[in-house]
């Protein structure tokens, strides 16, 4: 057990090293970060006192010891848009972002999962007709445009909810929604495949011969064994969710950590760019962690497992 | 004996009429609806790809600001030679539909086709050779596979900057790392099968046994990969055009419509809503046809049917 999640956290720390290496890089793909970072109609001398300053002109092995040593104490420089530490206002924007995700993932596990289940007790039903439909939709939808339609309808026409910001209580539900509605229907799928197997599996059967009233069959055997896949699913959902609000937040004028990253993007603000990337993945990796510590303790397999 | 002859040559007797080899189609088609609706839905796009030209009564690129933001045909104040309407530059909304299946299949076919060969051939070295070598490279791409996909996307097309072979690049790229995890997972369970097994001792030689015993099983559980991802880079190209990330502004892609469309989502609705719509249907229509070929080409994920 402990040695199992000594190597997660290895294989973890291991991968944050590599995204490390790809940010630095990604900046240096056109081979010249300053004309990246810079304003098209900047001067010759501009150029060259941006360069001095972010230290462009120094060897790149230097370039990047200085970033690497600077990103393991979350030092990613200032942004060129706030003047300011980069990572202080990426953490800033994260209560917004996490807030969205977690009302995403709980709309999308209180509709899902019992959708996924009833669907999954009673095949070709009604109920398993909807929840399949909407698993499509949610994965055939653009997120963006039904952002756009949402607030066109609810919002606009119908003011049931307010279109865009973080001022009302009810603000995060379009939002929350339309991030949640993929997840939802992975998680459809994922519980009614689920139920329909574990269903047919031999120790239910047994349990059925032995006259366990099917009450406790489905509270004691298939729903446990139903959670196990969910878990997983649940965790690196939750994982995309915070990571690819970027659209949602953006539309929605969600002031967390994706539109920070649209607006980086729009002011070529790339210290503030990179500082979004590491960061998120730091956060998305240890989500991992934390899902497969959740995974090892509902499925005894993988805790007794080599 | 007698009585079964009579039932053969009876049934020999039988003249198949209309009526039941329409049944008989009817209810092969039934069987598998959801693949052949996906495939007609995909067809009607490749279709608009090819005959572009043909099927859109304007040129795309037509501006003509005097009918501008004219709404769709079945409005009131709208006209039939603009069956969808004309966006805010007076461009005919339909054609430019039409011709933005072009950017979106090239996207998707050449992305896939990238992205497969590289995966493939990542995917083939590390399963097949294994060792120091399979550790390197699913390294690598467990690393990708772990990141927040959309936000990396996003990053390299804004430092790369707007034009259509980027955008290919980057999604062929990103997206060979499930094709080297999918292909790698086969080629381990295929090595030790029992007919490479019987091949190997049977003396077959080392190009035999990849051409004609592994690469041939791949196939199948590769196309479906194929068709799922298609539709994700579709989609994730409509999301980059959206955010003014993807193919340049002048030409017609469902994303660049979507960017426009966005800023009159008020008053003129549908300049947004057809994009949307034209990606759903795509989407929709690989979906269902992914689900199919799942089925069809690989009977050990067959689906429970009821």
């Amino acid at each position: 057990m402990y040695r199992y999640f000594l190597a997660k956290i290895g294989q973890s720390v291991l991968l944050l090293f590599g995204v490390i290496v790809l940010v630095f890089f990604m900046v240096r793909l056109t081979g010249d970060p300053a004309s990246l970072m810079m304003s098209r109609n900047a001067s010759p001398e501009q150029m060259e006192a941006f360069r001095e300053r972010m230290g462009f002109n120094r060897p790149v092995y230097v370039q990047f010891a200085d970033f690497f040593t600077g990103a393991l104490v979350g030092d990613f420089g200032n942004s060129l848009h706030f003047k300011s530490p980069a990572l202080p206002l990426v953490l800033e924007r994260l209560p917004a972002t996490v807030q969205l995700a977690v009302v995403g993932l709980l709309i999308a596990m209180f509709i899902g999962i019992p959708l996924g289940l009833l669907g999954g007790f009673q095949p070709g039903s009604a109920i398993d007709s909807i929840g399949r439909g909407l698993a499509l939709l949610g994965q055939s939808i653009p997120n963006f445009w039904l952002a756009l339609i949402m607030i066109l309808f609810f919002a606009v026409r119908l003011g049931w909810f307010p279109s865009f910001g973080r001022d009302r209580w009810d603000s995060v539900i379009m939002p929350a929604f339309v991030l949640g509605l993929p997840t939802l229907g992975q998680l459809v799928r994922l519980t009614r495949s689920a139920v329909l197997e574990i269903r047919s599996a031999d120790f239910i059967r047994t349990a059925y011969s032995k006259g366990l009233e099917p009450r406790v069959i489905y509270a004691k055997h298939v729903f446990r064994n139903v959670a196990i896949p969910l878990v997983s699913v649940i965790g690196v959902q939750f994982g995309y969710m915070l990571g690819g609000s970027i659209y949602i937040e953006s539309i929605f004028a969600w002031p967390g950590m994706g539109q920070l990253l649209e607006q980086a993007i729009g002011w070529r603000d790339f210290p503030l760019v990179q500082a979004i990337a590491v960061f998120t993945s730091v956060v998305v990796l240890a989500l991992n962690i934390f899902t497969d510590l959740a995974y090892a303790i509902i499925d005894p397999r993988i805790r007794y497992g080599s | 004996m007698v009585a079964r002859e009579t039932t053969a040559d009876s049934l020999l007797d039988v003249e198949q009429t209309w009526a039941d080899r329409l049944a008989y189609w009817g209810r092969f088609w039934w069987r598998d609806r959801g693949g052949v609706l996906g495939m007609l839905m995909f067809l009607v796009v490749v279709f608009s790809a090819i005959f572009s030209p043909a099927i859109s009564p304007y040129d795309p690129l037509q501006q003509n600001l005097r009918d501008s933001k004219m709404p769709p045909a079945w409005y009131e104040e709208g006209r039939w030679d603009h069956p969808f309407g004309t966006d805010n530059l007076g461009r005919d909304i339909f054609s430019r539909i039409v011709y933005g299946t072009r950017v979106s299949l090239t996207v998707g076919f050449f992305g896939v086709l990238i992205a497969g060969m590289l995966g493939l051939v990542m995917g083939a070295i590390a399963g097949y050779i294994g060792g120091r070598v399979d550790s390197i490279i699913m390294g690598v791409v467990n690393l990708v596979l772990s990141l927040p996909y959309l936000l990396f996307v996003v990053f390299i097309a804004a430092v790369l900057g707007r034009s259509l072979i980027n955008v290919i690049l980057i999604f062929g790229i990103t997206d060979s790392p499930i094709f080297a995890r999918v292909t790698r997972g086969e080629v381990l369970r295929l090595r030790e099968s029992g007919f490479v097994e019987s091949a190997v001792s049977a003396g077959a030689t080392w190009p035999r046994i990849i051409f004609d015993h592994i690469l041939p099983n791949l196939i199948g559980p590769l196309i479906t990969l194929a068709t799922f991802e298609m539709s994700r880079m579709i989609f994730y190209e409509a999301g980059l055009g959206f955010l003014g990330l993807s193919v340049p502004p002048t030409v017609p892609s469902w994303g660049n419509m979507l960017a426009a469309g966005r800023k009159y989502l008020t008053s003129s609705p549908w300049i947004a809503t057809f994009p949307g719509l034209a990606i759903m249907f795509t989407s929709l229509g690989m979906n269902l046809l992914g689900d199919w070929l799942r089925d069809v080409l690989d009977p050990r994920l067959r689906r429970t049917r009821k």
